[in-house]
């Protein structure tokens, strides 16, 4: 390993930018002549409108244009699309409601798109959208999960009682015999509660329209800039492919919301045409809450069978899955396909069968969240395991232990062929990191000063590296989920990778250059990774999923190879040797069995000024570019272990000890693969503790701003102990796994597990708040101090 | 209009502003200074934090024209001679970032926790201080270790304290 190479912990290449506040995000930037967008929204869950009176608006000072659902039908400009046909178990399409980019006649949720004020400056655009006058007729509204189909209310057409489709998978006859010779069945009831992604750069959008050209620029927050410019031509139709770019520049954190294609940057490239100026709209904090992409937000019913020897031989699961008012990008895959594939967990579980009922409600859509299904379905398995061990009075380590899945490779009843891992090693260094033995005596102390002490464990798995194109397809999905790289070696020897993966936090610039470097044997400063800009990389198709090491550096590792073989033709002509003797080592093309060599800039050079060969028998030039699609998808799986202490007299959860054992395959730089361990276990704890999207019955959202939505601060959470097993991965040419997601999923059914442990029975639900808590413990009946 | 005269980074500006702008807006519209960043309007995430005369504020409540014949520092002004303030070498070495929205606000927040605490900060002062600031990205662990090394450099580095 070199200093800069696969595995390394290099510093960041990026951070020099970030510390200084040079950083470029998407409202950075400004345009000549930019005008300001600003987004009437809806004050009711659901409503008729029966009108729209922009007169005095317009005559406001500063107002350029307002513009309605009825300007983007009359351009003929489509509504946003939901990219993931499922069907239902009778073979019916899911039920997709239109989805207008700025209302037409009614109104979904509050923040719904209304009306759209284009003005000189941003508070010009919102006095003037004080002044429209909407004439609505207000509807009831359903907001509850598990009320969406049993109300009267309607919220589209397609659909009478609100249900999107109700979808299944595995084998409900195998299933159900083996519940019917299970010795024990374990029952659980759990509400994966609603959560806001909330990355700290809200979302933004900068439209651009060039007459002279006929082209248009977006500048937008996104995570795969080139779906986004696919989909805003092919489906909503708002330019031409080629005559639209899209830049995604620095992007402050994504976590999926920033996935999803939205009404805001459709309507600020189209407008921008319409007023022949730059417009610019950048979500406020509130915005953000009522209009991005929520995530979560199931009520399942589960039940796990075992047999008299405590071995897993059956999961049932019945889960509700709110979809909100309208099919978000991805919004149909999270609580199918990523989600009951992984209720295998780790174990080897011979039947299962999951039945998802999705639903609409008056709520904003619901899609992929940081983990997206993995979490929810963690959740499930995670939960009932730990209930399973303390009803058959057993250790739930052990229990784990019994039930793991052990010879690979495994096909699981739900889909999933698992390639490699080794869950037991992984358990083995998490109850050693968190001194496992030894808590009964932590135990004792706690109660001893009144206080409950509990342990929990996750033994998660979950599926990243999405996805082979062909298998995702044959799913229902409306793309591939391959990615792209182009290779483009500088006749001095610098190297520039354009990549179709989308760095907003994740360290590319840095761990792409690393591969590079290594692969390559040039310094990494000689290393540039190019990113988010259509009119740069070829097509890709962006982040999210834990793909970006998987898949994204797999194509790079591919164009890099080709690039070698590319240059070990030059060498060849060069020292006047046979092509089959050139070897590529150390960053050098020598001819076997001599000391004759050629540096790789040396190569660079010939291979551009090309004096050394014919054109006619070597193409000049040395860029390479690949398209890369996984073989399968990856399996990241490992151990959390949270060691909670509750004050039974305030209700406070102090998370104690935190023990993460992943493994992740291979890792490029374990100080970033850390780093993200650490964001989605606070995510996680998150939603276990603090966080949830609360909407009132009206369907008014009332956990809508950073003082009602508790996000987890410093103070919060615990510093995390984390380790690493590896077995790396055998589908794809680096053996990465990826580690995007895997706090996220791992860490709710860890804190919930170690509260239901410290509080001696299951009876709480996540955000486990101090007053929640506080009455769970009410319940508990505390052990005496034993002094 | 009113007019503003206030010392950026060291420079004197004077502009003509809307009495209800608000200091961040002043910054990053009138000045480009886009290094400040707003993460939500409840005066909540502290990604906006700037130095008002030497001390933490969150500058998206504060008025452009309060700041008038003061003197504001933002993240663009704490490096000097090309090398970066120990706290924004700190946060570089230890991880302390990943998308870098909240970096500035964060980084600006470290360095007032310094000078009120003193440069050996343990992780309990640490995690209480920063009470003030949201970061989605990192789950504070890495930020909690570059605030206390960056701490301790800057006890290394007694001129530059008094610079800032």
């Amino acid at each position: 390993m070199t200093a800069t190479g696969i595995g390394a912990p290099v510093r960041r290449k990026e951070d020099q930018r970030f510390v200084t506040g040079q950083g470029r995000y998407v409202d950075d930037f400004n345009r000549p002549g930019q005008t300001y967008a600003y987004f009437l929204r809806s004050p009711h869950a659901h409503a008729t409108i029966r009108s729209i009176n922009t007169g005095p608006a317009k005559i406001m000072p500063g107002v350029v244009a307002i513009f309605t659902g009825d300007d983007l039908a009359a351009d003929k400009i489509g509504g946003l699309i939901c990219g993931w046909m499922i069907h239902s178990k009778d073979g019916s399409p899911m039920k997709a409601g239109p989805h207008p980019a700025l209302a037409q006649g009614k109104v979904r949720y509050v923040g719904d798109h209304v009306a759209v004020v284009i003005a000189e400056t941003l508070a010009q655009a919102k006095d003037a959208a004080e002044a429209i006058v909407v004439d609505y007729e207000v509807l009831p509204a359903v907001a509850d999960t598990a009320q969406a189909t049993k109300s009267s209310v309607q919220i589209h057409d397609v659909s009478p009682d609100n249900t999107v489709f109700n979808w299944h998978l595995g084998n409900k006859d195998e299933t159900e015999a083996a519940f019917a010779r299970a010795k024990h069945v374990t029952k659980i009831d759990l509400v994966n509660n609603r959560l806001v992604p909330n990355a700290l750069e809200p979302r933004a959008a900068l439209g651009e329209y060039d007459p002279g050209n006929d082209n248009y620029t977006l500048y937008t927050t996104s995570q795969n800039p080139h779906v986004a410019r696919l989909v805003l031509s092919a489906f909503i139709g708002v330019a031409p492919e080629h005559k639209l770019r899209v830049i995604a520049p620095d992007v402050g954190g994504g976590f999926g919301s920033k996935i999803f294609i939205y009404a805001e940057e459709t309507v600020c490239v189209w407008a921008a045409k319409k007023v022949k100026r730059p417009v610019k709209w950048t979500s406020d904090r509130t915005e953000a809450f009522l209009s991005d992409a929520h995530g979560r937000d199931h009520v399942t019913h589960a039940e796990m069978a075992t047999d008299e020897n405590g071995k897993i031989i059956g999961l049932r699961v019945h889960t509700i899955a709110n979809l909100g008012a309208y099919l978000s990008t991805f919004s149909s895959s999270v609580p199918t396909y990523l989600y009951a594939p992984l209720l295998s967990g780790q174990y080897d579980i011979p039947a299962i069968y999951c039945e998802v009922d999705a639903v609409y409600t008056n709520t904003a859509p619901v899609d992929a969240y940081r983990g997206a299904g993995r979490p929810e379905a963690t959740f499930v398995v995670e939960r009932l395991v730990e209930k399973t061990a303390r009803e058959l009075g057993q250790d739930p380590a052990e229990l784990r232990r019994k039930n793991y899945v052990t010879q690979f490779p495994h096909q699981t009843p739900v889909i999933m062929a698992y390639d490699t891992g080794d869950y037991a090693a992984s358990l083995d260094k998490a109850l050693e990191l968190a001194d496992y033995k030894t808590f009964p005596q932590r135990k004792q102390e706690s109660a001893r000063r009144g206080k409950l002490r509990g342990i929990g464990f996750s033994s998660y798995i979950e599926a990243c590296g999405i996805a082979p194109s062909q298998a995702v397809g044959s799913l229902g999905a409306g793309v591939g989920l391959w990615e792209s790289a182009e290779v483009r070696v500088n006749p001095t020897g610098s190297v520039e990778v354009l990549t179709g993966s989308h760095s907003h936090g994740q360290g590319h610039e840095t761990t792409f250059a690393q591969l590079v470097s290594d692969r390559l044997g040039i310094p990494i400063d000689q290393v540039s990774i190019v990113h988010g800009d259509t009119d740069k990389v070829q097509f890709g198709m962006g982040t999210y999923g834990s793909r970006s090491g998987a898949v994204g550096m797999s194509a790079i590792a591919k164009a890099i190879d080709k690039v070698i073989a590319k240059g070990k033709k030059v060498a060849a002509h060069v020292l006047e040797a046979s092509e089959g003797d050139i070897e590529f080592k150390d960053g050098k093309f020598g001819v076997a069995g001599t000391d004759k060599t050629l540096g790789f800039g040396e190569v660079a050079l010939q291979a551009y000024i090309a004096h050394k060969f014919s054109g006619q028998d070597l193409e000049p030039g040395l860029k390479e570019g690949a398209f890369y699609d996984p073989t399968n998808f990856t399996f990241p799986a490992g151990v959390h272990i949270c060691e909670v202490e509750i004050d039974p007299d305030t209700g406070v959860t102090k998370i104690e000890r935190w023990t993460a054992v992943d493994d992740f395959g291979v890792i490029i730089n374990p100080m970033i693969v850390e780093g993200q361990v650490h964001g989605g276990i606070a995510q996680g704890v998150g939603q276990a503790l603090l966080e949830g999207a609360f909407y009132d019955q009206s369907g008014q959202l009332i956990t809508a701003s950073f003082n009602d939505y508790c996000m987890p601060r410093a103070i919060d959470l615990p510093s995390f102990q984390v380790g690493m097993t590896v077995t790396p991965c055998p589908s794809n040419p680096l053996g990465i796994k990826g580690c995007g997601e895997a706090g996220a999923i791992a860490a709710p059914p860890a804190v919930i597990n170690a509260i239901t442990d410290a509080l001696g029975h299951e009876d709480i639900a996540m955000p486990a708040t101090p007053q929640a808590v506080w009455r769970a413990a009410q319940k508990t009946r505390m052990p005496m101090a034993a002094e | 209009m009113t007019t503003v005269s206030l010392t950026v980074n060291g420079q004197s500006v004077t502009a003509d502003v809307d009495p209800r702008t608000l200091l961040v807006q002043f910054l990053r519209d009138n000045l480009r200074l886009t290094g400040t960043h707003v993460g939500c309007d409840t005066s909540q995430c502290g990604a906006c934090v700037v130095h008002l005369n030497g001390q933490a504020v969150k500058s998206c409540t504060v008025l452009a024209v309060q700041a008038n014949a003061n003197i504001v520092t933002t993240i663009e002004g704490i490096s000097q001679g090309g090398e970066l303030h120990p706290m924004q070498a700190a946060f570089r070495e230890h991880h302390g970032l990943q998308c870098g929205y909240c970096t500035p606000g964060m980084i600006m927040a470290a360095i007032d926790i310094v000078n009120r605490k003193g440069n050996a900060l343990d992780e309990q002062t640490i995690r209480t201080e920063l009470e003030g600031n949201l970061c989605r990205c990192t789950g504070y662990h890495n930020i909690v270790k570059a605030v206390a090394a960056g701490a301790q450099a800057m006890a290394q580095t007694p001129l530059r304290q008094a610079a800032e």
